[in-house]
Order: C-alpha cells, then sequence, then structure tokens
C-alpha cells in the first residue's frame, strides 16, 4: 500500500484511520476552528484526532484533522474554505484514499456564522438561521447587509 | 409569477429606478386609472411609529380604489403576545394583498419577504434600509436638477440614519458626490463608505457645513436623536451646531434644495421654511405618487 502524505511526513504523528476523513492542508492553528465549523462537539460519537503545527514542506507549518466513521459531505467541507482554503479531503475506505478533492468558498452560508450586528433579525427568537452572502470582501448578512471582513472565526456559532 | 418584493434599494439598477420615477411623475400629473387597485387589500404593519410614511402608504392605496388595513398599536397586536414576525406574516398574507413593513430590526423586511405569499414593501427596518422614502427623496431631487453628479451634502446622524444611508446608495449609481458632516461616533458607518468608495463614489468629510455650504446642490438633513447622547446638555450642545439657519446659508448656490425626511425637531430653523431652498414639505408631499408608482408596480 503506498503511505499517504501524513504518514510520510508525521511518521504517524496521528493514527491512521480505516474508515472516516482527513482533513489535511488546514493553515497552521486553524484546526480547531476547522472541528467548529464543521459542528463536532465533545458530544459527537466520532472519534477525532487533531495535529495541530505540523512541519509540511509546502506550507511551513499545518494542521490535520482525522476523522473516524464519518465521510463529510462536499457541503460541510467547503465552509472550511472560509477559513483554510488550501485544506484538502481525503475519504478513507478500508485504510485507502478512494477520493480527495479540495475545498471551494461557499456562495452562501447559513447556520454557521452568527450576525454581529446586535439589531439584526437573525439574532432573534425567529425561525431562521443566519444567512450570509460569500463576497471576496468578506460575509455579507443577508437579512441587515452587515459585512464581516475579519475575525470570523470569533462569529461561528 | 414571482411576487415581488420591495426591500432594499440596492436590489434597484440605475434603469429601474428612473423608471419608477418616470412613472411616479405621469401619477403626479394626474394620468391614471382611479380604480387600478379596486379590490385590493394593502396591509399596513408599523411595529415603530410613523406619520408621514403610514400615511402616504395609505393615502396611495385609497386614490388606486384600493383599501388598507392597519393592526393599531404594536401593543394591541399578537407580537405583544410573543408571536414571532414570521407567524405574523404568514397570517397577514392571508388577509392582504400586499404588506407594507416598518420593524425595529434590520433586515427584518427581508425576513418578512421570506415568510409572505403576497408582496413585502420595506418601510424602514431599524438602522438598515427605507427604499420608499429614497425613490420620494431622488423624485424631489429630480423635481428641481438632473440627478447626475450632484454634489449633495448629507448631515446630521448618518450612523443611525437610514435614510441617508439608502439615498447614499442609490446615488452611487448617479455619479454624485458626497459631503458627510456628522457628530463624532455619529459618522457614516465605515463599511457603507467603503461599499461607496467601491462603487467609485467620491466622499469628503467636513467638520462643518460651512466649509461645504458653496459647493452643494442638495442639502440633506437628518435629525439627530437625543437618544444617541449620554445625557442631555452634550445632546444640546452637539444638536445646536448642526442646526440650518438662514445665516448658515449665506452664498449657497442658488438653486440649492434644502430636504429633511421629516420630522424635523430643532435641526432646521423654522426661518428657513419660507427660503427658496427648503424643499422638505413638498418632498414629503411627494410620498404619495412615488408610493403610489411602488403600489402598482408590486400589485399589477
Amino acid at each position: 500500500m503506498k503511505k499517504t502524505e501524513t504518514a510520510e511526513n508525521e511518521g504517524l504523528l496521528v493514527r491512521r484511520i480505516k474508515n472516516g476523513t482527513v482533513i489535511d492542508h488546514i493553515d497552521g492553528g486553524e484546526a480547531l476552528n476547522v472541528v467548529k465549523i464543521l459542528g463536532i462537539t465533545g458530544t459527537t460519537q466520532e472519534a477525532l484526532s487533531i495535529a495541530t503545527n505540523v512541519p509540511s514542506r509546502n506550507m511551513g507549518c499545518k494542521d490535520i484533522v482525522k476523522l473516524t466513521n464519518r465521510e463529510l459531505s462536499k457541503e460541510e467541507v467547503d465552509r472550511i474554505a472560509l477559513i483554510s482554503p488550501r485544506a484538502t479531503i481525503n475519504i478513507i475506505r478500508n485504510f485507502k484514499v478512494c477520493e480527495k478533492k479540495g475545498v471551494e468558498i461557499p456562495t452562501i452560508i447559513e447556520g454557521i456564522v452568527k450576525c454581529p450586528n446586535p439589531g439584526c433579525i437573525s439574532n432573534t427568537n425567529e425561525p431562521i438561521q443566519s444567512k450570509f452572502n460569500v463576497f471576496p470582501k468578506g460575509l455579507h448578512c443577508y437579512y441587515c447587509d452587515w459585512v464581516i471582513s475579519k475575525d470570523l472565526t470569533s462569529y461561528i456559532i | 409569477m414571482e411576487t415581488r418584493h420591495l426591500i432594499s434599494i440596492g436590489d434597484f439598477d440605475r434603469a429601474e429606478i428612473d423608471n419608477l420615477l418616470d412613472y411616479a411623475r405621469q401619477l403626479d400629473q394626474g394620468n391614471y386609472n382611479k380604480n387600478f387597485l379596486y379590490g385590493k387589500i394593502l396591509a399596513t404593519l408599523f411595529f415603530e411609529p410613523s406619520t408621514r410614511t403610514r400615511m402616504s402608504f395609505e393615502s396611495a392605496m385609497a386614490r388606486l380604489g384600493g383599501t388598507s388595513l392597519s393592526v393599531g398599536s404594536v401593543e394591541a397586536c399578537s407580537i405583544a403576545k410573543g408571536e414571532t414576525l414570521a407567524d405574523t406574516i404568514r397570517v397577514v398574507s392571508g388577509y392582504a394583498d400586499a404588506i407594507v413593513i416598518r420593524h425595529p430590526k434590520e433586515g427584518a423586511a427581508r425576513l418578512a419577504a421570506e415568510f409572505s405569499t403576497v408582496p413585502v414593501i420595506n418601510a424602514g427596518d431599524g438602522a438598515g434600509q427605507h427604499p420608499s422614502q429614497t425613490f420620494l427623496d431622488l423624485y424631489t431631487i429630480r423635481q428641481s436638477m438632473p440627478i447626475d453628479k450632484i454634489d449633495i451634502a448629507l448631515i446630521g446622524d448618518l450612523r443611525y440614519g437610514r435614510t441617508a444611508h439608502s439615498l447614499a446608495s442609490a446615488l452611487s449609481l448617479y455619479n454624485a458626490r458626497l459631503h458627510t458632516i456628522s457628530p463624532k461616533g455619529l459618522e457614516l458607518p465605515a463599511t457603507l463608505e467603503a461599499e461607496l468608495s467601491d462603487k467609485g463614489m467620491e466622499i469628503i468629510e467636513h467638520d462643518a457645513l460651512s466649509e461645504v455650504i458653496r459647493e452643494v446642490d442638495v442639502l440633506y438633513v437628518t435629525r439627530i436623536q437625543r437618544e444617541r447622547f449620554p445625557d442631555s446638555s452634550s445632546y444640546f450642545n452637539v444638536s445646536s451646531s448642526y442646526r440650518i439657519t438662514p445665516e448658515l446659508l449665506c452664498g449657497a448656490r442658488d438653486h440649492l434644495i434644502i430636504l429633511h425626511p421629516l420630522p424635523r425637531v430643532d435641526e432646521i430653523d423654522p426661518r428657513v421654511d419660507v427660503l427658496p431652498y427648503a424643499r422638505y414639505f413638498e418632498q414629503s408631499r411627494n410620498g404619495v405618487p412615488v408610493r403610489m408608482a411602488m403600489l402598482m408596480q408590486v400589485l399589477q
């Protein structure tokens, strides 16, 4: 079996997984935000391994997240592009990489980021999720037009 | 056919704005079918106080042969019992052919449009948008001069003043030059300023109106709200320094027009009312033909 880049570079710093998803090439220090943006918390069932600030030839340092027994959908992984656009997704089945793909910045994101505007209708008890249009300069609240152009991670729900 | 909502001036391009203003002018001249909206019902949902906007929408509806329904005060409706706006809108959609809404939360009209089965017109949402006011502001400017490349001064509370935000956005389509004069802390929001600059609009900040009064074609005055200040004395200090008086208008261009969305409190000296520059009462009257045009557009 061909060794994965992860296994070679980190000398199995984090154990290989049989089935699941490996998110590689996450910008150094962003792994915890990636986990947050995917909605993975201490109460979710999957075994989760995180390696942060791993030396990388191309990136200097990178983070890696391994999630066992769960294959992330395209919609889920594209959220990661908001904070780590160089991330790559490897779907693992029986220790083999079956799919390898990059992340694409979505045009619209719902229910992931909270609008910072306290006067926004999305911050009330209305039966809606937050919704943002994604533009090159930042996230644009669909409801109140507020723009988030920096510190995106501090607004992740 | 897809339901047409009127939520933000940003949803309109230049041609659409010009078309609506042309249409309003026809209506203003009396060229319309007085039963055009016969049998149609407009629901006016005002969760904040309003005199001009609400009455001019009701007047516009009546002039076109339609009728209006309203909930009365907020205290008298189900919102006071904790009902969500989404539910209120779903219910009212069944009672009327269009909804006009004013709400203290920004984005409320956008939410209403998501849950409504009939057209929604935004009549002001918090510090956000107020597109019908913008249409009548533009209409009033166009009565006196072409809108293209005007120099306009916005004075007063530019941070929370939604009419100023909407107007500035619309004027970016007309290559207008924006002069801003506002108290510290009530400046144009940085995000809006960046958005306007990206659209190529020139924005110049001034400390006092006297710096720019000789250069502007339009002076747009907004109310400085007392609740934005920590105490009464700081409010009076600021508001008096932003008051428009006949003396301050010395040297103004002959064709200058002064607009104000009203109500005014102390921002314009009543002595200005009789000067040829004053157009704010005419501006208020223009709300009727402009809102007639908006109603006809969404209900036809």
